[in-house]
């Protein structure tokens, strides 16, 4: 166990190998309770939102769901979050666990019009994440959730527990995020694993959560985003929309845009199996361009892969660049990303 | 506490040495693979090269993280285990037999009789030194 956010969090159960690829074969259930909530409401909720969020949170329907950012004024990212549209004046936001009190912060100091409920520390959280997901959350739901499309949520009951089921995940597989009153959360855990034993279904920790994610060039906040990078560099400039009006972060990242971002991040592929830490340099002929953000084995891609900022001049794909592993240069080569096929139900 | 075989000797970085006519052979314990979780990764010296008792021969890397192979005695490298580059899972299915990592001409055989013992390593995995 290690200690993150004030929680005890597995890194590992069976093994992080196995339980990456239990997810990519079958199906893994993740304990991330960890994470943060906050709902809001009322009529002022979608103005306050829309100034505190990248993101078009006038194009959400109810029961959608939406990847966005909390942004500095000066473009830095604060958080990256999921919004969901939970009724016709109401919404809850899903933070990330270390951020929890500097968005809660920072979410009331600038949006303090609206009102807000912290219930992060009330709402578990489970994530059921593989091919065989929706086969197991269906046997032991009590609505239909091949109608949840994804980036969806519906209610309804999960092995009797109470839950908003959202086909939302951070692996790149098909699955939902089960969100469950935090007294519920040991039965909806146990009714999951039970349920889902004969189909090869596995708990799986913090360590395979991080390869999944990996694999696909997800971002991780504290490792590929953080108060430093702006959306643009860190390829997340799908989820900035302008068109919608004045949002905190808006004018500094237009510029950006205008002018191009100076770094990018890029997907590396190491020619051997050393493994490209956060922080260890990137270079190119001899000079620094960069910098890893996260790497790791990649195990269902068998191989060496990282996420680096580089020097946009150096970000092409097919580029032959160096990392600095131990005082020594390892080649490696910039890809496209994901590094595996993502499997979501688009 | 599992996997010490009696025969080997220890060291208090979690690798053991076994005495093969005049060479010895290296590798990391059973305990050390545990803790580390999947090896995804391992640097050897290259054969002729010279290894120091107490001093880093290489690397091991799991997806958690990267240590230091540390040479139980001093030497020269007499051999290498070439299939860890390739199948550095090895290391974690057979830490004992297949996931062998060196094979040394040691230059001062007694530097052997300092290592621990099977039983003295095992206290010391127990007392939670590591």
């Amino acid at each position: 166990m290690v200690p993150f956010g004030g929680w005890d969090m597995p890194v590992q159960y069976s093994g992080i190998v196995d339980e990456h690829r239990a997810v990519r074969a079958a199906a893994g259930c993740f304990d991330v309770s960890h994470m943060g909530e906050f709902e809001v409401e009322g009529p002022q909720a979608l103005a306050v939102l829309q100034r505190l969020t990248t993101n078009d949170v006038g194009a959400l329907e109810v029961g959608q769901v939406q990847y966005s950012l909390l942004c500095h004024a000066d473009g830095g990212i604060v958080d990256d979050l999921t919004v969901y549209r939970l009724g016709p004046e109401r919404y809850m936001l899903t933070v990330n666990a270390s951020n929890i009190d500097k968005d809660w912060q920072w979410v009331t100091e600038h949006g303090g019009s609206a009102r807000w409920r912290n219930v992060s520390d009330t709402t578990g959280l489970i994530a059921v994440q593989g091919p065989k997901a929706e086969a197991l959350v269906g046997r032991l739901a009590d609505t239909d959730v091949t109608r949840v499309a994804y980036y969806h949520a519906a209610e309804g009951r999960v092995a009797g527990a109470r839950c908003v089921i959202s086909r939302t995940g951070y692996t790149g597989e098909d699955g939902f995020e089960l969100y469950v009153p935090a007294a519920e959360t040991p039965r909806l855990w146990s009714g999951l694993l039970d349920g889902g034993s004969g189909d090869g279904v596995v708990p799986v920790g913090l360590g395979a959560r991080d390869t999944l994610r990996l694999e696909m060039r997800y971002a991780l906040y504290g490792n590929d985003i953080d108060a430093t990078t702006n959306p643009l560099e860190a390829g997340l400039g799908w989820i900035v929309k302008p068109a919608k009006g004045e949002f905190i972060g808006r004018d500094a990242i237009e510029k950006m845009r205008a002018a191009g971002p100076k770094r990018k991040l890029i997907g590396l592929e190491m020619a051997d199996r050393s493994v490209a830490r956060h922080g260890y340099r990137v270079m190119k002929d001899g000079r620094e361009t960069g910098v890893v953000t996260s790497g790791s084995y990649g195990p269902s891609v068998q191989r060496s892969i990282a996420l680096a900022y580089v020097a946009s001049a150096d970000a092409a794909i097919g580029t032959e660049l160096g990392v600095e592993i131990r005082g020594q240069i390892k080649p490696a080569r910039v890809v496209k990303t994901p590094f595996h096929p993502s499997r979501v139900k688009k | 506490m599992a996997n010490v075989p009696a025969d080997l000797k220890y060291t208090r970085e979690h690798e053991w040495a076994k005495r093969d006519g005049d060479r010895v052979r290296v590798g990391i314990t059973h305990f050390a693979q545990e803790q580390l979780g999947d090896v995804v990764f391992v640097e050897l010296p290259k054969v002729g090269a010279k290894v120091t008792a107490h001093q880093a021969f290489g690397v091991v890397e799991s997806v958690k993280a990267v240590s230091d192979l540390f040479a139980p005695i001093s030497g020269e490298v007499l051999e290498v285990n070439s299939e860890l580059p390739q199948k550095p899972e090895t290391v974690n299915k057979d830490p004992y037999g297949k996931g062998w990592m060196i094979l040394v001409k040691p230059s001062n055989a007694g530097e052997l009789d300092q290592l621990l013992s099977a039983k003295q390593y095992e206290e010391f995995v127990a007392q939670g030194a590591h």
